[in-house]
């Protein structure tokens, strides 16, 4: 079965979730919405205190090429606008929405025809819906679709594997909405001008696996390829490598290799935002982990609170230490459940204190080797930590430093406990790219 | 506590770890070793014991007093230094224990050499150089010839008290060749059978062959160590030793192709050497083709010291010295990090299920 080579294998404990059906979740009463859920430019507001703004309303605009624009998930009145606290720690200016409950729309409009539309089209209703990428990179989907002329796309690859531990949304994206996915796939490869298509999903997902083969049925030049089950399968360089052969030179897109690749969720955003020219404020969330009483699958509108997350699910069970935004192996530890669900947000995770969940002291390396089987950059994690460590940041770069997209493999498999995806972030830091 | 109140542990990702540890690695290392152990306290009795108890106590007591003295955290539990003392007790002869009291110091100052020149002063843990069990020993045969060359023979029974000495099947081979070797053993299934189950002189802890595979291969399905170096270090002796060994029975001189590489794989610490120090991760290189060019490295230069050398055995003195390559070799290695060797066009019809 395709895969790359390296990688680790963490239980998956997607069994807490993967069988409840995407539920949506109410309004609530107040939304924070921040004018930066993407990589590039900050949205401009458009709105003002004491403003009113229906759901779907634009709250900011795209500022330059690489940006893209906030809409309101709610309809209400404007509250408040100032920096709040994020996720990722840093306070970012947003829009503070009071939901009136009536959630009246600004109109849409269904467009049966939209598989006709040309390509300019296309990327002009995915770049005004707001639609970026929403497995956590948040790079701004109109720019991915816009390769310049010298670039020849010949593939665009839907990203299924869900390799994260817990995470189980884009799983049940593809079980209950297999179509719609399969619709936005070829709305992408009518944009980027392809007539290959694949969707690669991790064998654990039979069922997900045999919704996609039949809803890609009528297509012939649409694949769904079951990948091994395997960390980090689902990242970018490693997927393209598993379906098409592939390989991302370091420093390089997957664009320079011929090949585009989407995630699930994105995929539906684009074809609800093409077909129904409905922007961006919604998307799936798991909330799972072992210290949350009910773990579920939500459709949340985008600037709801963890904390009403949380309480949706029963609430945080005693042993609750850790709430991490994201994936267990790449989110981040969060400290405020008073934090919005941005477009990014994949997952919300509550874990126990028993367990391996962070490390206060760690060892020196022993050079098992481990970190260097597991690699699927084929670099040297241990020697590149212990660079870091000693402040021998040059040396770091010599050895490929740049190439880490911190994938966390290395440090998994430590037995040493050594926070390697830190020092590596901590040396990028201290020197020049 | 209202879940306002709630605080959050906040730390960098990733936030699940393996449960491996470097204790549960060195612990399962330190298991693997019982069988040979038991195997060699068979054979030789109570000394034997005595030797290796001295030895593991000795290194767990020079850790843990650097480590107070030095203000450092004592970090004994993790395994590292009972191990040491484990492997370095296995190395040395049981009549190192005897009624000589000068004698008896000599695990105590082995086991310091291993642990406090050999490790705490290079750094501890993870920075030492050498292997600290083999500088011990070295440090001790070259100090100590004659009593560090002094076998028991070995005598099967619980309590085998036997005093009498005799020579390694390596060292009549140097000695008297292999003539006189076929005189002890009466013929070669009875040469090999005695190999494999250990019934001959030598450290306590490398006789017995089928107990060091029994150990060997247990790391290997767990893990803990992969085919690298082990595979090519014997694979290395096995070649040269057949390819050189050979040596006319007249004139004595070398005839190509003729030796006996079997013998030469299981006698001596070849076994106990190949799967249990030269993969010690510390003193090896951790690129996997660097480790392959190690186990080749150790292979040569024992093969040379067993063939040409002054030494009758020459795996303890081989590891040492691909130990200062070790850091070397992983830098001579090439590596291609990922997207940098050049990949077919492939895609048309996508991956093959």
């Amino acid at each position: 079965m395709p895969t790359f080579a390296g990688g680790i294998h963490p239980p998956d404990k997607k069994e807490l979730s993967q069988s409840k059906p995407i539920t949506y979740v109410k309004a609530p009463k107040r939304v924070v919405i921040p004018l930066r859920q993407h990589l590039g430019a900050p949205a401009k507001a458009t709105v003002a205190v004491g403003d009113d703004v229906k759901a779907g309303a634009v709250l900011g605009t795209a500022e330059g090429f690489v940006s893209a624009p906030v809409h309101s998930s709610v309809s209400g009145k404007v509250i408040a606008t100032g920096e709040f606290p994020m996720a990722l720690g840093r306070p970012i200016e947003s829009v503070v929405i009071e939901n009136d409950g009536k959630d009246e729309w600004v109109p849409l409009q269904d467009d049966p025809s939209y598989m006709e539309l040309p390509p300019e089209v296309i990327r002009e209703k995915i770049k005004a819906a707001g639609i970026v990428g929403m497995g956590g990179a948040t790079f701004p989907t109109a720019v991915k679709l816009s390769p310049p002329k010298e670039k020849k796309v010949d593939v665009v690859i839907l990203n299924g594997a869900e390799c994260e531990p817990y995470l189980t949304a884009d799983h049940r994206l593809m079980i209950e909405k297999p179509k719609e996915v399969i619709e936005g796939l070829r709305i992408i490869m009518r944009a980027l001008g392809v007539n290959k298509g694949f969707v690669g999903i991790e064998d654990n997902k039979p069922d997900a696996i045999e919704a996609m083969q039949n809803a890609a049925r009528p297509w012939p030049e649409i694949r769904v390829c079951a990948l091994q089950v395997k960390y980090p399968q689902g990242a970018e360089k490693m997927l393209i490598k598993a379906v098409s052969g592939r390989e991302v030179p370091p420093r390089a897109l997957p664009m320079d290799v011929g090949a585009v690749v989407q995630n699930i969720g994105t995929t539906y955003a684009i074809y609800e935002a093409v077909r129904f020219g409905k922007p961006l404020v919604e998307r799936v969330v798991t909330v799972s982990g072992e210290a949350i009483k009910e773990p579920k699958n939500l459709l949340v509108k985008i600037g709801t609170l963890v904390t009403d997350l949380i309480e949706e699910c029963g609430g945080l069970l005693n042993g609750a230490a850790k709430v991490i935004s994201g994936g267990p192996m790449m989110g981040f530890a969060i400290s405020s459940l008073d934090v919005p669900v941005t477009k990014g947000t994949s997952g919300i995770l509550a874990l126990p204190g028993s367990g391996l969940f962070h490390a206060d002291t760690f060892g020196p390396c022993i050079r098992c080797s481990r970190c260097v089987d597991v690699c699927p950059m084929a670099l040297n994690p241990g020697l590149l930590s212990v660079f870091a460590e000693k402040g021998h940041f040059e040396d770091a770069k010599a050895h490929n430093l740049f190439d880490c997209f911190e994938c966390g493999s290395c440090a998994f498999v430590c037995p040493s406990k050594r926070p390697i995806v830190q020092l590596v972030r901590f040396a990028k830091s201290m020197v020049k790219p | 506590m209202s879940e306002k109140e709630r605080q959050f542990i906040v730390s960098v990702s990733p936030h699940i770890r393996s449960d491996v540890t470097v204790a549960r690695i060195m612990w399962s290392v330190s298991i693997s070793l019982l069988p040979a152990l038991g195997m060699g306290l068979y054979f030789f009795g109570p000394r034997a014991l005595a030797v290796v108890a001295t030895c593991v106590v000795s290194c767990l007591v020079f850790e843990a007093g650097m480590q107070k003295w030095m203000g450092k955290p004592v970090t004994i539990s993790d395994g590292s230094a009972f191990l040491t003392g484990l492997l370095l007790g296995m190395n040395l002869p049981a009549s190192l224990w005897s009624f000589n009291p000068f004698l008896i110091h000599l695990p105590i100052l082995g086991s310091f050499f291993a642990i406090v020149i050999t490790k705490v002063l290079f750094g501890g843990l993870g920075y030492n150089i050498f292997n600290p069990a083999l500088i011990g020993r070295a440090f001790l045969l070259i100090s100590w010839p004659r009593a560090m060359t002094t076998w028991l023979k070995p005598t099967a029974g619980l309590l085998g008290m036997d005093a009498q000495t005799t020579a390694t099947p390596l060292g009549i081979l140097k000695e008297d060749g292999v003539g006189k070797l076929m005189e002890v053993f009466g013929t070669r299934t009875n040469l090999y059978t005695q190999l494999f189950l250990g019934h001959r002189a030598g450290s306590i802890g490398e006789v017995s062959v089928i107990a060091l595979l029994a150990g060997g291969l247990f790391l290997l399905y767990k893990r803990y160590i992969t085919w690298h170096i082990p595979i090519t270090f014997l694979a290395t002796v096995a070649i040269l030793t057949w390819i050189f060994g050979g040596k006319d029975p007249q004139t004595g001189r070398m005839v190509l192709f003729a030796g006996d590489p079997l013998m030469h794989l299981l006698s001596g610490g070849l076994m106990l050497g190949a799967f249990f120090m030269a993969t010690d991760y510390v003193t090896g290189p951790s690129l996997r083709a660097a480790q392959v060019l190690f186990g080749m490295g150790c292979g040569i230069l024992t093969s040379i010291i067993r063939l040409v050398g002054g030494f009758p055995e020459g795996v303890m003195f081989a590891i040492l010295l691909m130990n200062c390559f070790a850091p070397l070799l992983d830098r001579v290695i090439k590596t291609s990090p990922f997207g940098t060797v050049k990949t077919a066009a492939a895609v048309p019809g996508g991956p093959k299920a």
